[in-house]
């Protein structure tokens, strides 16, 4: 856990992304945005840690983050992605759906582009939960059971998908460049494809009685694999993380108690798949690892690492035991999985978290940023 | 009832005439809401204002800066709680102390930052920090740390040092100056230095005014020497108390033998440090002004004439420096009795007057928690029937919880009130509003954790009416499902049944399709997720299934009385069909059911249209069952 302070900022964060680094660059990030909630006055604000340059000696001081630029932003900011280098979208509590322009030469931000009332009921707004982008499509879910697809720069919507569910849609993201798959508070999965006109859903997966309650467990977020674009994570208000193979049907192909609340953000490293993080109202962030190499299974290590119970519901399909597919095996008597706690215990609810290189930040309802530099992968 | 202390402060409400009308006002938890009421003090004017005012005494807490106060120090605070009781105090001590060096460091970097913004912030929340500041280093030093006689003057030192950071400038000033014996301030920062016990920076100092005069070569010589030779107590080494009296004495008679030959008489200044080091007060207080403060008078004095001073008899040294210091027609400020209080070890005195003086109730809810811990603080029942900890720290975290934002810190506060704070959570956390559904998840999370059963459910239900109201059924029943609430469930299936029956299908079918498990919640619910299925199944001409379904949600009595005659319609065409789907039985307790449901009821109720057709198909399947019941392959 060294490497690792906190910066206290007077709003609870909600959401925090890195800017993307061009593919080809070597660098770390250094920029990144946050969102507030549950303030008077929400805002988004710009974050910059500093140049990378600096032979580091192995000293924790790297320099706190430092405020960029700060832009008010009306209702809590319940998601928020980067669209581009410049541009970023948010997703309001007012059902709003807005995008900033970060203009680098004087470090300001400016609203570029703002769809009002995106989500709403009949008779009030209705909150935006979740936005995902493939610049230049935006895809936005919301309270109202509604999914929204935006081209930036362009005003109208592109397509509504009226009626998409009859709960709440908490979180989306994309499975191939035509495909979405949504979360919604009843526990379901469902797939959309956008090739398809009509409002239904090409497949719906859920928990079935596979769970530990038996419940329909709401979910709370969702992130694909990296690489396989049919392996997912989910996460949900009971805070286990299931791994899911999106062409299996019905049943999870692994599920693992993570956090003993719910669980708010899980992310794959985006150029290290073996990697996945999850933050949770518990206040802790786990960092989960597999690795085919080690012997000793991973509830006998010491220290902060937490066992791991999974079920493997399915056997996978062409079994090949390699990094790759080790999240569906999930065996933690082979000592496939390992975890660790990455903050300082007795913390409020992590929000948000987002990885990217070696480099993670975090959001806390403590009103606090953390920012690692050397995350170990 | 005690008396007030201090007068209370006025504040006027702009566009109230108190003289015209009475004010009216209600207490709110951290404010007041006044309103100007209809009564006239004596006949005036008709007119009114419209306004409600809300009063707030405390707007600390809404400052971006002290929000960081509040969160750093909730952090600091919960870690205290948890420090296991079961250790000897002995060991708890360097923990307790370093906690309090916590605190102080997170006022510490609040004031700096402070500072930084100082161009249009009010000056008085910094300032007020440093006194806080000033204040709680002073219980540390005399409270948790408790250093004994010797160490006790070392530590004041240290305290008074801190606060007085403006000599370091000053020296550097005159050091980095062409010539610095000849600045201005020279005599100054050597003074301070020795004021302040650093005779080793003093002689440094020193030394530069010692090459200008090489005339008066020997005169520098012997006061370094006898700087240099000042004994210090040192804690660690085997040195007792008394020794080291015996060692300061001897070097105090030094230093006056010195003063008697008059070998510094030429120069004042160095005659002066020399009356310095030997305690003479008088020349102390021509020094007012490098001084600045009675507290700083009080430790040089003890520095120099009783450095072996027992925390006990501190008070006494204390009011007579304060008496000698300050003008005797000047009001003492809350900080000088506050800090009074503290070397008088009145902790009480020193609680009351910080809660006096400060607007909000941070720095005296910490800082009294902290001194429970180090059990310094007698169990006082106050009337109402808590302790003094206690007390504070509801009031602070009450405070808290009217902040749109930081109410989740006074959750923690709260759980460490063993006796009232279960119950004061109860009642706030109820009223926090709730605007979008993860605020509302995070707050039934607190209440769930707590056991708060009550509460879970009152808020699930606040939020399944809303989402009913919006017509989101799915969310409604998702809310429901989470509080265990039955008899909502059973409005939400109401709701779908009564949809169906308007429009014939069903909305919502992705809800009612994956009930799972949660159907089970309530009757109700049952019965619509089956019915949904028996759709289903004849949808998949599954008819066999789907009529033992139908006839099994009638007797095993899970549909409600209101529904069979729609369930008998939807046999209806199953009684129809070529095949025979229904066996003999099974048509007999159709027809039960059927006379069950028309037997209550009058002529002019029941259809008979409907009954008469479902009679006949009914009538007619029997004949088919029996037939074919009957009949035996050959």
């Amino acid at each position: 856990m060294e490497g690792i302070n906190a910066k206290y900022v007077s709003k609870k964060i909600s959401k925090t992304r890195w800017r993307p680094v061009s593919s080809s660059s070597l660098q770390q990030p250094d920029i990144f945005a946050t969102g507030s909630w549950d303030n008077e006055d929400n805002s988004i604000s710009i974050w910059s840690i500093g140049e990378n340059g600096v032979s580091s000696m192995g000293d924790e001081f790297e320099g706190d983050p430092q405020l960029l630029c700060e832009y008010k932003h009306n209702g809590d900011v319940l998601d928020l992605q980067f669209l581009d280098q410049d541009r970023i979208v948010t997703a309001s509590s007012t059902g709003a759906v807005t995008i900033f322009r970060h203009h680098h030469n004087s470090q300001t931000l400016s609203v570029s582009q703002l769809w009002e009332r995106a989500h709403h009921y009949p008779c009030n707004n209705a909150p935006c939960t979740g936005v995902v982008c493939n610049s230049p499509e935006i895809v936005t879910v919301g309270e109202d059971g509604r999914i929204m697809l935006f081209r930036a720069d362009q005003e109208g919507v592109l397509r509504t998908i009226e009626k998409a569910d009859s709960s709440a849609i908490h979180a989306v993201t994309f499975l191939r460049t035509t495909e979405i798959l949504t979360v919604n508070s009843i526990g379901q999965l469902k797939l959309w494809d956008f090739r398809q006109p009509g409002n239904e859903p090409s497949q719906i997966l859920s928990l079935g009685g596979a769970s530990r309650t038996g419940d329909r467990v709401p979910l709370h977020c969702v992130d694909r694999h990296p690489n396989q674009q049919h392996i997912v994570a989910t996460g949900g208000q009971d805070g286990m993380l299931c791994i899911w193979d999106v062409r299996q049907g019905n049943m999870p192909i692994s599920l693992m108690e993570a956090h003993t609340s719910e669980m708010w953000e899980v992310h794959f490293h985006p150029s290290n798949p073996g990697h996945l993080f999850s933050c949770s109202e518990d206040g802790s962030l786990l960092h989960w690892e597999t690795s085919s190499n080690t012997d000793t299974p991973s509830f006998l290590q010491g220290g902060r690492n937490t066992s791991i119970i999974s079920r493997s519901a399915i056997a996978p399909t062409g079994g090949n035991q390699s990094l790759i597919n080790a999240w569906l095996t999930g065996d933690s008597s082979k000592g496939h999985l390992e975890t660790t706690h990455m903050l300082p215990s007795q913390m409020l609810s992590v929000n948000s978290l987002d990885v990217l290189g070696q480099c993670l930040v975090c959001g806390t309802d403590g009103e606090a940023i953390y920012v690692n530099r050397h995350v170990p992968i | 009832m005690e008396e007030v202390d201090v007068e209370p402060t006025t504040t006027p409400i702009p566009g109230f005439d108190s003289n015209q009308k009475h004010l009216g006002f209600v207490w709110g938890p951290g404010d007041i809401l006044v309103y100007e009421t209809i009564y006239k003090a004596s006949g005036g004017s008709a007119g009114g204002c419209p306004f409600v005012h809300e009063v707030r005494k405390d707007e600390d807490i809404y400052s971006p800066i002290l929000r960081k106060l509040f969160n750093e120090s909730h952090h600091i605070f919960v870690g205290l709680q948890r420090i296991r009781e079961d250790l000897p105090s002995k060991n708890k001590k360097p923990q307790f102390v370093s906690i309090s060096k916590n605190y102080r460091s997170v006022i510490r970097a609040c004031m700096e930052e402070l500072q930084q913004v100082a161009v249009y912030h009010n000056d008085s929340l910094g300032n007020t920090l440093l006194s806080l500041e000033l204040i709680w280093n002073l219980c540390e030093v005399l409270f948790i740390d408790a250093a004994p006689a010797g160490s006790l003057v070392l530590h004041l030192l240290d305290w008074v040092r801190l606060h007085k950071a403006d000599v370091d400038e000053k020296a550097r000033e005159v050091l980095a100056s062409e010539s610095p014996a000849e600045h201005q301030a020279y005599w100054d920062v050597v003074i301070s230095y020795v004021l302040q016990g650093r005779m080793d920076e003093a002689r440094q100092v020193l030394v530069k005014q010692a090459a200008l005069q090489p005339a008066a070569r020997v005169m520098f010589k012997l006061l370094d020497n006898l700087l240099m030779k000042m004994p210090i107590f040192n804690p660690g080494e085997t040195q007792t108390l008394t020794e080291f009296d015996v060692k300061w004495r001897h070097w105090r008679e030094e230093v006056d033998h010195c003063l008697q030959d008059q070998s510094f008489a030429s120069n004042r200044h160095l005659e002066d440090i020399c009356k310095i080091l030997v305690g003479d007060e008088d020349v102390l207080l021509e020094y007012k002004e490098l001084l600045s403060t009675w507290y700083h008078f009080l430790v040089t004095r003890l520095l120099f004439s009783h450095p072996t001073v027992k925390p006990t008899e501190l008070h006494y040294y204390a009011q007579s420096s304060m008496h000698m210091f300050l003008d005797t027609r000047s009001v003492p400020e809350p900080l000088d009795s506050i800090l009074l209080a503290a070397f008088e070890f009145d902790i009480h005195q020193v609680i009351k007057d910080c809660s006096i003086a400060l607007n909000n109730w941070w720095f005296v809810g910490h800082l009294t928690d902290l001194l429970d811990h180090c059990k310094l603080l007698q169990s006082h029942n106050l009337h109402f029937g808590s302790n003094l900890r206690e007390f504070l720290l509801l009031e602070y975290a009450s405070g808290l919880f009217t902040h749109h934002s930081l109410w989740q810190l006074a959750v923690d506060y709260f759980d460490h009130c063993p006796e009232f704070g279960r119950v004061y959570l109860e009642l706030q956390i109820e009223r926090v509003p709730l605007d979008t559904e993860r605020k509302a998840l995070k707050v039934i999370r607190i209440c769930e954790q707590r056991q708060m059963t009550e509460q879970v459910r009152s808020i699930c239900k606040i939020m399944a009416k809303k989402a009913l109201r919006n017509n989101r059924l799915g969310s409604a029943l998702s809310w429901s499902i989470r509080a265990k609430d039955a008899a909502f469930a059973t409005l939400i299936s109401e709701r779908f049944l009564q949809d169906y029956c308007a429009k014939g299908t069903f909305s919502d079918l992705d809800l009612i399709d994956n009930l799972g498990p949660a159907m089970l919640l309530s009757d109700r619910l049952t019965f619509l997720g089956k019915y949904r299925e028996f759709h289903r199944l004849y949808g998949e001409k599954r008819f066999s299934d789907a009529a033992k379904l139908l006839l099994s949600l009638m007797t095993a009595k899970i549909a409600p009385h209101s529904f069979w005659m729609t369930l008998l319609t939807d046999a209806l065409p199953l009684l129809e069909q070529k095949e025979v789907i229904f066996s003999a039985d099974q048509t007999h307790e159709l027809m039960f059911c059927l006379e069950e449901l028309t037997s209550g009821k009058s002529d002019e109720d029941i259809e008979t249209t409907k009954i008469e057709l479902l009679r006949l198909a009914l009538a007619r399947n029997l004949a088919m069952a029996i037939v074919k019941e009957g009949t035996v392959e050959v």
